[in-house]
């Protein structure tokens, strides 16, 4: 579904991702850990088609074609979804008139005919439980004054709604308390198949316990430097950042 | 600008209704002014940015008033209209026979000035008919003034509410060439009342034309007006207008400004609280693109303490468009207590588009609480992000960020079925400038 090879971008002359190697196929639940500031928004930004950075080298397939050459908007439309991880407040735009015309645009996109009124509001009820968002939340603009739990389950909600091919969540799990952590989680599984995967970043080995990963990857400036199955959570939990960092230093001396 | 176009409208001037008592002398007094004072010079610092004197070109006709038909108004009707008062003017004539008077005489007075300056209403006509000149003393103002026999005079009785809009059309026929039209109109609400009044300036044809315009308000004691003026003209089209409000007694005003198209537009809102506890509101939006430019120039005088003004006036440049702000907040030495709000905010989508502005405040009273602000940006890339990453087309998630940006002006319209109505224009703006964008 995804392939990533040899993935490189940056910010003007600062490379952030140094060769990033990833497969993901359908049904597989994919976590990426790593310290501040290694790259991994970078990467789900690239992903998602934010034009701030600069491929500058690699290729990306998805569902069998060039992820690279299209648009954002082509991309979600395609099946990508990203939660971000500081979602925009936008003033003025209701959040389901929003989300209602997001969904007819990847169901014009699909060949589909838009939804009506009622069928929406039938769709959304539906899924508004499966994240327990409130009515009163979603008829207000969108994102604005939200706090920040309101802010991730807004996202997952959205991903509920254009039920994408591939969602990535960036630290969706960031700032949630253990309620919405268990909410969130439970609305990912929900939404779990064997057609569509998940690519999910966090710093904490807690989410996992509730959305067990088949693959844990650790992304150390701009490289994913292992992959293991959720036990390397664990240990990354118990031990931290320092092994990772003092296993590639030995590894590089021994290269010298 | 030369003798000869001088001598032409001079002419035109004399032949006008009105020539006698009060609005004779009124009228040739502003002429005079108008021939001393000139029309304002680039280097006029009010008028930089609004060039005028290449409007006054021989060509200039004045119109017939008689070119239009009700079939030609038919298409820039206000919505519910048949339920409202229309007056119109063409070529800035009140033209009684095209207009629809739908409320009764005990409710509404609605007659020609030069009518009203001899009958009845003489004395209010002499208190109130002029009161803007010191706002602008200039030669362009003076010219209307000069042209006041034909305009109109319109007055809410004392103690009447009603949710029937007056509309006011003013029609410029470019059909038949270049026309120079200057409606006026002296518009009074007495106490205890409620109105809803829009004025919708619109060109037939896409021929060359000018309109010169002046409003008078004079709103009594406990009155709330709603006043909204929508300036959408033909590409053609330069458009002076005055607003002027005053609050004579302490009441509410809510002002709201919107335009859209034209080649240059000047819109001067002036709001002077007379009276203690006023409160007024003056929201404006311009929604331009070509080379339009619109010019907003604002006064609120505070005259008397506790008056409260709140002014948000935003734009959407986009191609080679101008927006112009500025805003004036005089607090004189009496107003203790004021508070007057005021901000400007642009947004620029052309490369070639650009956004002045200037707030000018004038506080004489040690106790006052006046602020002011402005922004200049691009559209929010973070959000254009946002929106195109859950599959929203580029042109849909500027459009549905623009219409937001609108949207905070657009719910001052009080009134339902003509905020709708505004609505569904500057949304069709959106996606058709978006349209040609792409
Ligand atoms: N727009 C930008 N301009 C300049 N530098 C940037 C920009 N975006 C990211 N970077 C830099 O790239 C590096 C990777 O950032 P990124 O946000 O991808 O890290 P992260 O792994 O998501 O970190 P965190 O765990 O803190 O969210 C950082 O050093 C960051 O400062
Ligand atoms: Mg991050």
């Amino acid at each position: 579904m995804l392939n990533i090879q040899d993935l490189r971008a940056g910010i003007e002359e600062m490379e952030i991702l140094r060769g990033i190697i990833l497969q993901i196929r359908p049904g597989e639940v994919h976590a990426i850990m790593g310290p501040n500031g290694s790259g991994k928004s970078t990467l789900a930004s690239v992903l998602a088609g934010r034009s701030d950075f600069e491929v500058t080298g690699g290729s990306v397939e998805f569902m069998g074609k060039n992820l690279l050459e299209m648009s954002p908007e082509d991309r979600a439309r395609e099946g990508l979804f990203l939660a971000f991880q500081y979602p925009v407040e936008i003033p003025g735009v209701s959040t389901t008139n929003f989300i209602k015309t997001a969904v007819n645009e990847v169901r014009k996109h699909r060949g589909e005919e838009p939804l009506d009124a009622v069928a929406f509001l039938k769709l959304m009820k539906e899924r508004m439980k499966l994240v327990q968002i409130d009515q009163s939340l979603l008829s207000r603009s969108l994102n604005e004054g939200f706090s920040g739990g309101e802010k991730k389950r807004n996202e997952i909600f959205q991903m509920a709604m254009l039920e994408p091919k591939l969602a990535i969540l960036d630290e969706t799990d960031s700032g949630l308390d253990i309620d919405a952590l268990r909410i969130v989680a439970n609305g990912v599984n929900q939404c779990r198949g064997k057609d569509n995967a998940f690519l999910i970043v966090t710093h904490y080995q807690r989410l996992l316990e509730y959305i067990e990963p088949d693959y844990v990857h650790i992304l150390y400036k701009g490289r994913i430097v292992r992959s293991g199955t959720k036990e390397l959570a664990l240990e990354l939990e118990e031990k931290g950042y320092d092994f990772i960092k003092t296993e590639l230093e030995t590894a590089d001396q021994a290269q010298q | 600008m030369s003798q000869t176009i001088i001598d032409k409208i001079t002419e035109q001037q004399s032949n006008l209704p009105g020539r006698e008592g009060f609005l004779a002398e009124f009228t040739d007094r502003s002429m005079a002014e108008f021939r001393r004072l000139g029309i304002p010079a680039v280097k006029h610092e009010e008028w930089r940015y609004t060039r005028v004197s290449g409007l006054f070109r021989l060509e200039m006709g004045f119109g017939t008033g008689t070119s239009v038909t009700a079939a030609d108004i038919d298409a820039h009707r206000l919505p519910d209209h048949e339920e409202a008062t229309e007056l119109v003017f063409i070529d800035g004539r009140f033209a009684p026979a095209l207009s629809n008077i739908r409320h009764n005489e005990k409710e509404l007075v609605v007659m020609p000035l030069s009518d009203a300056a001899t009958g009845e209403h003489a004395d209010k006509i002499r208190a109130h008919l002029g009161h803007s000149a010191a706002y602008h003393p200039d030669g362009i103002q003076a010219l209307n003034a000069a042209f006041a026999g034909i305009g109109l005079f319109v007055m809410v009785r004392k103690g009447f509410a009603t949710e029937k809009p007056i509309y006011i059309y003013c029609i410029a026929d470019s059909r038949t060439g270049y026309v120079f039209a200057q409606p006026r109109t002296l518009f009074l609400v007495e106490a205890a009342t409620q109105v809803m009044v829009a004025e919708h300036y619109v060109t037939l044809g896409s021929g060359e034309s000018f309109t010169n315009e002046v409003f008078e308000l004079c709103a009594e004691q406990d009155a709330v007006v709603e006043y909204v003026k929508i300036q959408d003209e033909g590409p053609m089209a330069s458009h002076v207008g005055t607003t002027h409000v005053r609050q004579t007694g302490r009441c509410l005003t809510n002002a709201v400004t919107i335009s859209l198209s034209g080649r240059m537009v000047r819109n001067n809102l002036n709001m002077v609280m007379e009276v203690e506890h006023g409160e007024s509101h003056m929201h404006g939006l311009s929604l331009l693109n070509g080379e339009t430019l619109v010019d907003n120039h604002t006064i609120v005088d505070n005259m008397q303490p506790h008056c409260q003004s709140n002014e948000l006036y935003k734009a959407v440049l986009d191609e080679a468009s101008t927006g112009v702000f500025n805003g004036k907040i005089f607090v004189r030495k009496d107003a203790q207590k004021t508070n007057a709000y005021q901000s400007n905010k642009n947004i620029l989508i052309g490369e070639k588009a650009s956004a002045n502005t200037k707030p000018q405040l004038e506080i004489f009273a040690d106790d006052v609480k006046c602020s002011h602000g402005c922004t200049v940006g691009r559209l929010d890339e973070e959000a254009m992000f946002y929106l195109r990453a859950r599959g929203l087309g580029e042109a849909s998630a500027r459009a549905l960020l623009l219409h937001a940006f609108a949207a905070d002006i657009l719910d001052r319209i009080g009134h339902e079925p003509l905020r709708r109505y505004v609505d569904r224009l500057v949304s069709q703006r959106l996606a058709y400038d978006i349209h040609n964008g792409q």
